[in-house]
């Protein structure tokens, strides 16, 4: 058919009408981001709910929570290329589609956000190397730039690409140094993992986020490593199931999606109780240290509700489901597990953004609760729409699940 | 960002952080020369890695790799 | 008592406030001798205070009683300039350092990713530079006395209004954050004042704020808390030895400020930090009166 000479060798693809049918749906979106992003960057940012008590707002969760569903691409490099996982080659190549998708959507997304997108060099000119921003935006540049090394090969390998030589020839001498790339974006992923949760933890004037630690890190640093390496692999996962259930096809082999849920529990279970832990000693010991009480930290509508369903139902629930082989086994309830676990860190991120600046400090300060424009939501849905796009481009085009044609003979 | 900078001090912070900073591109930046390099040299030498439209595709190979 | 050299860990001059609480009518002269002085600009729609920029806020609170019992009182909040350090523990009053406890620096300080903001060793003010900001509002977040303005909007100037501005102060563009600097350009014309004259040391009463200045009740007092020849620290030490609550805000979480406040009236002193309960408060005063 008309393109089907760029699809991957040996697998089929949609009608070429449906697809340009969808991708006009991603350019529609893409459409509605783009009168968000002109009026903001034309007008200024009170186009947006945010103001002096919510410095941060729908942006900044978004970019929190992508950026920690993005880990996958990381961590599963780490497992695939430096732990030799074989069975994680499967996944491997979307991981880092997804983590590609995540990191460039979250630059783009901060573009808008800082007030003055052109002097955002600054932060990396006038670097103040104490701040954890500072941090996070060197680790994150760099590593984005590692995310396109990394997809680089699965871009050159189609099919009519590769035929290039000189393309076919590169892309293959990636594959064979990846580990090196996967070596330096572990490592990068490491720290802006880490400073992500460390920029909340260091706010020592804020009790809600403030942390003691080790060293410089305080404890939200490694607890938001753990939670984004938790559910880096649901994510990924998730992303290959939903894409499996559209156009029904088998993409990935259901062990090679078992061994994620069994990773992703493994290491939301760690989380869990280490976040359990930090969480009693914040509630008994620091928040009453500071003179406050878990009913002011926890005030409607950011009131307990949230605690029981980030820790409770979106965090040990998950964690026992992904660690019982049987729910591992089927795939309605290893997708439910894994829905649930991201959807946690969502909330996670949620409550370290706009709860941490919900809870006035000063007793004569008040509470305000937050509530994003519709500028503010087309910006965001930014992710979606080039998500999609990409995500879209990439499923049909490039050859990122090695085992599509073995189980399309099943 | 540099050493000349007016907010470079060479302290502890900075060596730190300035040096995993450009320890890190230097790694990136030296593995993607060299394999630019290296595909270069292949393609001289004529073992060029070629796509065909049978079973030996790239995809494959670094499946088995 | 509040030892300031040994609070502030330091020899050099840090310029603070005093502001008398009882004395404080309310009237908002300070915060708009402030704006008018900085060069802050009015919205055109001021309704929503939550994004007016107003470097020095007058809060109004009350006793929470019911009329007649009812007390009000006016917390004019300029930045603190928060040093930070170690926070202190009960036994001694937050102003002693604890040398166990963790190091604070300013909180918005230590968290700017393009340095436009920095704690000046020689005069402890926090200073803000608003072309090297970058807005990405990390340090709005940071601050727990909302000190810290963003500017969501453009100034609309209205035409012939930008000749009252003052040439001293640049204003600022939508998309950077600003905040009080403690008038720090009348600081530098004082120090070119005292070098005109041959003077080592600026005069105390050639730097002053605006909003000491405009104040007609003169509930706000400046100067070098470190200099015991100067106003305010010689004042702060009086009240504390007649007996007056002498306070900062929020104290208890270590910013280690250097805007005072003082009342007589236990139930405003009660306003400025947070306590779970009256022995939480009791033990919050030792050392701090008198």
């Amino acid at each position: 058919m008309y393109d089907s000479s760029f699809w991957p060798k040996g697998v089929t693809r949609g009608h070429p009408v449906l697809f340009v049918f969808w991708l006009l749906i991603c350019g529609a979106i893409l459409q509605f981001t783009g009168i968000g992003a002109f009026l903001c960057l034309w007008k200024g940012l009170n186009q947006t709910g945010m103001n002096d008590y919510y410095a941060f707002g729908l942006w900044i969760v978004i970019d929190l929570a992508v950026i920690a569903l993005g880990a996958g691409a990381f961590f599963t490099s780490f497992l695939s290329y430096i732990v030799r996982i074989k069975e994680l080659k499967n996944i491997v190549g979307v991981a880092v589609l997804i983590g590609f998708i995540c990191y460039t959507g979250a630059i783009m997304m901060l573009g808008i956000d800082i007030g003055q997108p052109i002097r955002g060099w600054f932060g990396f000119w006038h670097a103040n190397i104490h701040s954890m921003l500072t941090e996070v935006m060197f680790c994150i540049t760099t590593y984005a730039i590692v995310l396109i090394i990394e997809l680089l090969p699965a871009v050159l390998e189609n099919r009519q690409i590769a035929k290039v030589p000189e393309f076919g020839t590169f892309a293959h001498n990636l594959h064979r140094i990846m580990i090196v790339f996967a070596g330096t974006g572990t490592f990068l992923s490491f720290f802006h993992q880490g400073s992500l949760g460390g920029m909340f933890g260091v706010l020592f004037a804020r009790p809600f986020a403030f942390r003691e630690g080790f060293m410089i890190w305080p404890w939200t640093f490694f607890l938001f490593i753990l939670s984004a390496i938790a559910t880096g692999p649901s994510f990924t996962t998730l992303c290959v199931m939903i894409t499996e259930k559209v156009t029904g096809r088998k993409l990935v082999p259901h062990k090679t999606k078992m061994l994620m849920g069994k990773i992703s529990g493994l290491l939301l279970t760690a989380y869990m109780v280490l976040k359990l832990a930090d969480t009693y000693y914040w509630a008994k010991v620091m928040v009453p240290g500071v003179g406050s009480s878990l009913d002011v930290m926890y005030q409607a509508p950011y009131g307990t509700w949230l605690l029981w369903a980030e820790l409770g139902v979106c965090g040990v629930l998950p964690a026992i489901m992904l660690l019982v082989p049987r729910v591992r086994q089927s795939y309605g309830l290893l997708f439910l597990a894994m829905l649930l676990n991201c959807t946690g860190i969502v909330l996670n991120r949620f409550v370290f953004t706009i709860q941490s600046l919900a809870i006035p400090v000063l007793p004569f300060e008040k509470f305000i609760a937050f509530m994003p424009t519709w500028q503010e939501i087309a910006v965001g849905s930014l992710i979606l729409g080039y998500g999609f796009l990409v995500y879209s481009l990439a499923y049909r085009y490039l050859p990122i699940f090695p085992k599509e044609v073995e189980l399309s003979q099943d | 960002m540099f050493p000349f900078s007016f907010e470079w001090h060479w302290d502890i912070g900075h060596l730190v952080f300035f040096g995993v900073f450009y320890a890190a591109l230097t790694v990136i930046g030296i593995t993607l020369v060299a394999t630019i390099f290296k595909t270069g040299k292949d393609i001289a030498s004529g073992h060029a890695h070629v796509e065909h439209d049978d079973e030996h595709d790239a995809h494959a190979e670094a499946a088995e790799a | 008592m509040y030892d300031f050299k040994k609070i502030y860990r330091t020899e050099e001059s840090r310029y603070g406030m005093l502001i008398n609480i009882d004395k404080c009518t309310g009237c908002g002269a300070c915060s708009v001798a402030c704006m008018s002085e900085n060069n802050s600009g009015v919205l055109e729609d001021e309704t929503n205070k939550i994004r007016s920029v107003t470097w020095l806020r007058v809060y109004q609170v009350d006793n929470g009683q019911a009329f007649p019992k009812t007390e009000v009182a006016f917390f004019p909040r300029p930045c603190q300039h928060c040093q930070g350090g170690k926070v202190g523990n009960y036994k001694e009053g937050f102003f002693f350092e604890d040398p166990d406890a963790h190091e604070n620096h300013t909180p918005c300080v230590s968290v700017c990713p393009a340095t436009a903001t920095d704690y000046d060793e020689k005069t402890g003010i926090v200073s803000q530079v608003p072309t090297r900001c970058i807005g990405c509002r990390y340090c709005v977040a940071a601050c727990p006395y909302h000190a810290r303005y963003f500017n969501w909007y453009d100034v609309p100037w209205p035409k012939g209004s930008e000749r009252a501005l003052s040439p001293f102060v640049s204003p600022r563009m939508r998309g950077v954050v600003e905040k009080c600097t403690f008038c720090f350009h009348r600081y530098q014309q004082a120090q070119n004042k005292a070098f005109k004259d041959g003077e080592e040391k600026i005069a105390e009463m050639d730097y002053q704020t605006a909003c000491t200045e405009a104040c007609p009740s003169g509930a706000i007092m400046f100067g070098d808390l470190n200099n015991p020849d100067h106003k305010v620290g010689q004042t702060i030490q009086q009240y504390q030895k007649e007996g007056r609550f002498v306070f900062r805000l929020l104290e208890r979480l270590g910013t280690n400020t250097k805007v005072f406040y003082t009342t007589e009236r236990e139930w405003v002193r009660r306003k400025a930090d947070n306590f779970i309960s009256d022995e939480d408060f009791k033990q919050a005063l030792p050392g701090q009166k008198g």
